[in-house]
């Protein structure tokens, strides 16, 4: 056992200069080379001013924006600092007791709606970040958005709609909505004055 | 299930069907000695690698050298994870200032128990997460301590393999390999391109990739957003294709920034199943029947298909209970659909389901969606891949490892049966072989079962040391049987390996990081010691040549035999226990029973 130590310490050593910091060095430099907005966040502007990341979701309460999927990341939700999911089994009374709540909140922030409520809409995601709405999801709170910007349904249908995106390649995945995106462009379009 | 659901899966199956031959014959290539296409690139580091660490390339060792070099090179690991964790505050890269007093509010103190439970579980290729990275690890932690842990013990984990084939293909050898070599080789010439080529790709998609402190802006609302950073590309390409598992943020491959696009989920699970497939006809190569490789995929394949098969259904069936409360659980055109408690809209009902399967087939545990959240028999499928042993494909050099300890009880049992002396791969399979395979099965079930039983009962005094939360029962997140499904999934995860949780259990309190580590050796060494007798015992013997008595194992009927052992073993083994925990729970939740009040008020 004894003359296994010097090889051990001295590979343990080569390997965290190689593969603890010459390859992420390496990964670095390229990534920041090739897809730099990529590789610091995918960060997006209105008029000059970073308001969040495409990738990352955040809070939205007002009447004139869609509303994100609820978040168990950090005390108020989408703490971008300390991902977090709700953890919550099925037959969790904390679970029902939430969902029946934020059933109850979205019928009475959006009365025009009489539709099923969409799987996504009153559960917690994964990472507690979750950027996207399903589009049925986004459609159920078109009517509040519309009133609340003085458009008319079918402008704010059209931008949900081109803001869909598909399955990618066709197959993999969900179509989805991001919300950040879509609310930057509501402001664009239709300025709350 | 819908049809682009299945066809996913479809898709994924025939593309790592399609990666089997290729990266099976490079790695016997590699593993021999012989040249690659990849030599003129990488040959000059390998001996660069050979001369600074003075290793003699060419000299053999016997399978006790083996197992010295291995644990020797386990415990410098572990000594160096941890002490890169515990003085992290004098170290660079850290511009959050984790581990001193300038840390942000909510962060984790990196205790010595905290720190050695996180070291043992990279050092074995566990990546079982009692932190969130993103509050409590600097970046210089992130790379050099987890990010070289995900290589090396994946590595190490590849290297083992390797040996335990060739105690199958030599013959009256007294040597199974050099394991400073095999553990280099498959550092450099697998993990690191691999990882290289994973992490651009990801870093395409949306990974971030860089060293700057959190982001802090402004949102639309005009609240402040704080967002994490890092050089999450790197970590994440080897995590997945090392099958660690181990995220760089808290939420693992849920997180946009290491898992942005359905594509780079794609990517992620082809990454967890390519090595392990292409170890099956490796081995099939290396004992100079490849028929023997392929009888072994396809018993993971049927097993893995079975898996999704039982998974999927039941997400997207949903839970019940909110259905009752008006929401829509059937798939439709424009929202998924099923139990969405968990998942991210991006993945959605089948390409969870999946990730989620796969990741517990490999001993991998990166997860996309929140396994705790899962519905009974949903959760119940990941729980129950672990326990079979992480056979199906396996993690990196676990899986087949796996697999042939079942093989051998299979022609055991066959042998059994007709009265003959069993044989595989035309080796004697004798008492020794028997006794350290039944070894290493009955340490591993007692490991998940005694330590689950223990946790299940334990008494501690709240706000004490132990375990400040008091029981050991009081750090579940939910009650009843979910709540001692969180636990018996903890220590099934740690001793296989995995790493994948029932994350709403708290372990980040001394009684639970200790007991969780100590799972987590036993389950990795008390595995591989005895497979590494198995392999210096079989590579002495002579080769057998087939006769009319030999029991084929190539064939539709051996694949049968080893399917059957797997599950009944398990079956057996764990019964009692799931019927505890997610069994009992389905029916529960069918009657519309909920928990809220004392843990196992079920009984009360």
């Amino acid at each position: 056992m004894r003359y296994q130590i010097g090889p051990a310490f001295r590979v343990t050593l080569l390997m965290t200069v190689l593969t603890g910091l010459i390859y992420p060095g390496i990964v670095t430099g390229l990534c920041q080379l090739i897809f730099p907005r990529r590789a610091n966040g995918s960060f997006l502007e209105l008029n000059g001013k970073i308001v969040g990341s495409a990738l990352i979701g955040q809070n939205f309460s007002k009447r004139i924006y869609f509303h994100p999927r609820p978040s168990a990341a950090g005390n108020d939700g989408y703490d971008a600092r300390a991902s977090n999911a709700s953890n919550y089994g099925p037959t969790n009374q904390k679970l029902i007791d939430r969902v029946k709540a934020d059933i109850e909140k979205f019928r009475n922030e959006n009365p025009a709606y009489h539709g099923p409520i969409p799987a996504d809409l009153v559960t917690t995601s994964a990472s507690g970040l979750d950027p996207d709405l399903s589009p049925a999801s986004a459609l159920a709170q078109a009517p509040r958005v519309a009133e609340a910007r003085r458009a008319t349904l079918d402008q704010v249908k059209q931008l949900i709609s081109v803001h869909t995106r598909g399955r990618q390649l066709g197959f993999l995945g969900e179509p989805r909505v991001n919300v950040l995106a879509l609310n930057l462009e509501l402001d664009r379009q239709f300025p709350v004055r | 299930m819908t049809s682009i659901g299945v066809l996913n899966v479809v898709v994924y199956f025939v593309v790592i069907l399609l990666v089997t031959k290729p990266l099976g014959v490079f790695m016997t290539k590699l593993f021999a000695g012989e040249r690659t296409f990849l030599h003129p690139l990488l040959r000059p580091l390998e001996k660069l690698t050979y001369r600074l660490c003075r290793i003699r390339e060419t000299s053999e060792q016997r399978w006790t050298q083996y197992t010295a070099s291995l644990i020797a090179f386990s415990l410098m690991s572990f000594l160096f994870a941890y002490l890169i964790q515990r003085l992290q505050g004098f170290l660079p890269l850290n511009p959050m200032h984790f581990g001193t007093a300038k840390a942000p509010a909510g962060a984790t103190a990196m205790t010595p128990d905290l720190a050695f439970n996180t070291a043992v579980s990279f050092v074995t290729n566990t990546n079982w997460q009692n932190y969130g990275g993103e509050t409590t690890l600097s970046y210089f932690v992130q790379m050099t301590a987890l990010t070289v842990q995900n290589f090396v013990s994946a590595a190490a984990g590849v290297a083992v393999s390797i040996a335990l084939i060739r105690g199958f293909a030599r013959k009256q050898a007294n040597n199974i390999g050099n394991f400073w070599v095999d553990l280099v080789r498959a550092t450099l010439y697998i993990f690191l391109p691999l990882s290289l080529l994973g992490a651009l790709f990801l870093c395409s998609q949306g990974a971030i990739q860089n060293f700057r402190k959190y982001a802090t802006v402004t949102t639309m609302e005009g609240a402040t957003q704080t967002i994490a950073q890092g050089p999450v590309a790197s970590q994440e390409a080897i995590k997945m294709v090392g099958t660690n598992g181990g995220g760089f943020f808290n939420t693992n491959s849920a997180h946009p920034f290491e898992n942005p696009t359905p594509l780079s989920n794609f990517v992620q699970i082809f990454m967890i199943f390519a090595i392990p497939a292409g170890l099956t006809y490796t081995f099939g190569m290396m004992v100079a029947d490849k028929r023997q490789g392929w009888a072994l995929f396809a018993a993971m394949s049927v097993l893995f298909l079975a898996g999704v098969l039982v998974c999927y259904p039941a997400e997207q069936a949903g839970n019940p209970l909110l259905a009752k409360l008006g929401l829509e659980t059937r798939a439709t055109n424009l929202q998924s659909g099923g139990n969405m408690e968990g998942k991210e809209v991006r993945f959605g009902i089948p390409t969870s389901a999946l990730f989620a399967v796969i990741t517990t087939d490999a001993s991998c545990g990166a997860v996309n969606s929140m396994h705790d959240s899962y519905t009974p028999i949903g959760g119940l499928v990941p729980l129950f891949n672990i326990q079979l042993g992480e056979v199906v494909f396996g993690g990196v050099g676990a899986g087949i490892k796996g697999m042939l300890l079942f093989a051998i009880l299979a022609v055991f049992i066959a042998g059994l049966m007709v009265g003959r002396t069993p044989e595989y791969i035309g080796k004697k399979i004798e008492q020794k072989e028997v006794k350290m395979a039944m070894l290493a099965l009955i340490l591993m079930a007692a490991n998940i079962l005694v330590f689950t039983g223990v946790s299940s009962v334990a008494k501690f005094a709240q706000n004490g040391y132990w375990n400040s939360p008091g029981p050991a029962t009081a750090n579940v997140n939910n009650n009843g049987p979910h709540g001692f499904s969180e636990i018996l999934y903890a220590y099934t995860s740690t001793n296989g390996n995995n790493g994948s949780a029932f994350a709403g259990l708290n372990g980040n309190t001394p009684w639970y990081n200790l007991s969780l580590g100590l799972a987590t050796l036993i389950g990795r060494f008390l595995f591989i010691i005895p497979m590494l007798a198995v392999a210096g015992s079989l590579a002495a013997k002579k080769k057998l040549p087939v006769t009319s008595g030999t029991l084929p194992t190539h064939g539709a009927l051996f694949v049968g035999l080893l399917i059957g052992t797997v599950i009944i073993v398990g079956a057996l083994t764990y019964f009692p226990a799931l019927s505890l925990g997610p069994i009992v729970e389905h029916f529960l939740m069918r009657q519309g029973k909920l928990f809220s009040m004392a843990f196992f008020s079920i009984w009360s």
